[in-house]
């Protein structure tokens, strides 16, 4: 295949990727070093030092707001989770429902729209209904968003699918639900897990719409770093980042896992 | 063929949880940003003054409606810092598209011609920054452009630069900002369709006498043209919007229409102006928004 001469990696690609490659990495390695950096001054390295670390722990205003991200972070990627799913296979399974095209509407947009709005809309909902903001306000906000995330990636995996496999079980005398459950489910398996994943990490980094629809007293994390980050360079927001970033990159790990099982079984991965 | 009936009764039965779900949060939404933004402003929690009152019922609601006022938007057009936002955020989205397209491209199209299995590694590559924080990877940025920060010391130690450069606070850094963050979504959806181009292609342009740049410019960019629509749309939209990037890394004379909306939001408490701010953005992207919808389905249904 690489012999084929319009098809030959020219030096142009090889460069051109190497640079988008440095360029995207670059300033994420220059933060996870600063992080250790024993100096408070970004000029002056000061040695190796976790002394920032430790700094975090300490920061009782910076941990609680971590943990509630880590909560609605779960919660809200599992409703979307099994919304998501829901809404894919109505989708790639469920045909010329009515009103299908204000469906596949509402699950495409949210994608693109700029979250000023979503965060706006979803708070003045939330006011006009007297709900008390705060955990389930920010939850229900981000499970709106990220449930479309979800629904296109497991959307890709459901079209990719063998069809016949459904069908071989329902000639085979399974009804629809039970060769969904026995056949279907298992096979985009992957692509749910790697949905939750993303909108996990989505959720967790959300700062517009949580800003919106939070309450007073309940600040997650990205709200705390960037109240902080206004004030100027802080060496533990350098550091808080770093545990951030190590958490998405072990999600990261457990997703491309799940998705090499997936293609191990024959099938295209999923796009996301 | 019996794929037709595959599922299409639970198919409709799982629709109606999520269907319900977007209607309550995402579409009934809107209508409150619309009420509100035909409301007026009021110093009260929460600061505007209600529009109908459905527990009165009819006979409450015509004097209601004659209350409607249309101030908020007039406000909009009259005062010129609105203008400027959304002039702002329109040359600014349109400028970060193209410099993204022009540096994604190549990229996407490198990783279209590697072979397959360095593919799956260099996708996952390019996907990785783009499930790590946002506003992580802008602060990143600010470490680096900060008064003594990387880029200075850098530019000082090799003698280009006599005294340390403002970068942070400049249009600049907004720019790279932008680019820096969307490139993934730039990249993914041209790689996409790239990927797709069946070489047998651009071995016949080759066998029918076209040189590698002709057969590029002939072939495989006509073919392109969908991930290229995917990609400005999935860019584009967001950074008309977008709010923390410019707030964190552009000065503070000149705003985008996410920030006038933000500070009349959280600083000015006028709920009804934001939401007339909100719903004249909302009209200006209507028109892309659309084309990306259509585009989405296209790609994720009519492939089939």
């Amino acid at each position: 295949m690489m012999a084929r001469a319009p098809n030959r990696l020219s030096p142009f690609n090889v460069v051109s990727l190497a640079l988008g490659l440095a360029f995207l990495y670059l300033p994420i390695v220059i933060l996870v070093t600063y992080s250790f950096n024993a100096s408070r001054l970004v000029t002056v390295w000061g040695g190796w030092s976790l002394r920032w670390y430790s700094e975090f722990f300490n920061d009782r205003a910076m941990l609680e707001a971590a943990w509630m991200s880590f909560r609605v972070a779960t919660v809200s990627a599992t409703i979307a989770t099994v919304l998501g799913t829901l809404a894919a296979i109505a989708l790639s399974r469920g045909r010329g429902f009515r009103g299908r095209t204000l469906f596949s509407g509402m699950l495409y947009a949210p994608l693109a729209m700029p979250e000023v709005i979503t965060g706006l809309s979803l708070l003045l909902l939330f006011v006009a209904l007297n709900a008390e903001r705060g955990f389930w306000t920010v939850t229900i906000a981000h499970t709106t968003l990220t449930l479309c995330f979800v629904a296109v990636v497991v959307q890709s995996r459901l079209g990719a699918l063998d069809r016949s496999l459904e069908e071989a079980a329902m000639d085979l005398g399974c009804g629809p639900a039970r060769a969904f459950i026995g056949v279907t489910l298992p096979l985009i398996l992957p692509a749910i897990a790697a949905g939750w994943m993303l909108a996990f990490t989505l959720s967790l980094d959300d700062l517009v719409i949580a800003s919106f629809t939070t309450g007073p007293g309940s600040a997650t994390l990205p709200i705390r770093i960037y109240s902080e980050v206004r004030l100027g360079v802080k060496p533990e927001i350098n550091a808080i980042c770093t545990l951030v970033i190590g958490l998405i990159a072990v999600v990261i790990v457990v997703a491309s896992f799940a998705s090499k099982l997936s293609s191990a079984r024959g099938e295209s991965a999923a796009p996301l | 063929m019996s794929s037709r009936r595959t599922f299409t009764r639970p198919g409709r039965i799982a629709a109606i949880a999520p269907y319900l779900w977007l209607a309550l949060f995402f579409l009934v939404p809107f209508g409150f940003v619309l009420k509100i933004s035909l409301s007026q402003t009021a110093i009260a929690q929460p600061p505007y003054l209600p529009v109908f009152d459905l527990t009165q019922g009819w006979e409450a609601i015509k004097p209601a409606l004659a209350a409607l006022s249309l101030d908020n938007f007039r406000l909009l057009i009259s005062d010129n810092l609105y203008a400027l936002s959304y002039l702002r955020s329109l040359f600014v989205a349109a400028v970060s598209t193209s410099i993204l397209l022009v540096i994604g491209y190549p990229i996407a199209y490198g990783m279209a011609r590697l072979p397959r299995r360095w593919q799956a590694v260099a996708m996952m590559l390019v996907i990785v920054p783009f499930w790590t924080s946002f506003l992580i990877r802008i602060y990143a940025w600010i470490n680096i452009l900060q008064h003594d920060g990387l880029l200075n010391q850098v530019l000082l130690a090799l003698h280009l630069v006599s005294a340390p450069v403002v970068w942070l606070s400049t249009d600049s850094a907004m720019y790279l900002g932008i680019v820096y963050s969307y490139l993934p979504f730039m990249i993914l959806p041209l790689y996409a369709t790239l990927a797709k181009i069946d070489p047998a292609l651009l071995e016949a342009a080759g066998d029918l006498g076209s040189s590698p740049r002709q057969a590029f410019w002939q072939v495989t960019f006509p073919l392109s043209w969908p991930g290229i629509g995917a990609g400005v749309l999935l860019c584009f939209i967001p950074i008309v919007g977008e709010f923390v990037i410019p707030d964190l890394l552009a000065g503070s004379n000149s705003m985008m229409i996410g920030q006038t909306l933000w500070l009349e939001f959280f600083t000015n408490k006028d709920w009804p102006v934001a939401s007339a701010a909100a719903v004249v953005l909302l009209l200006l992207l209507l028109a892309p928004l659309t084309f990306y919808d259509r585009l989405q389905r296209r790609q994720l249904e009519g492939a089939r």
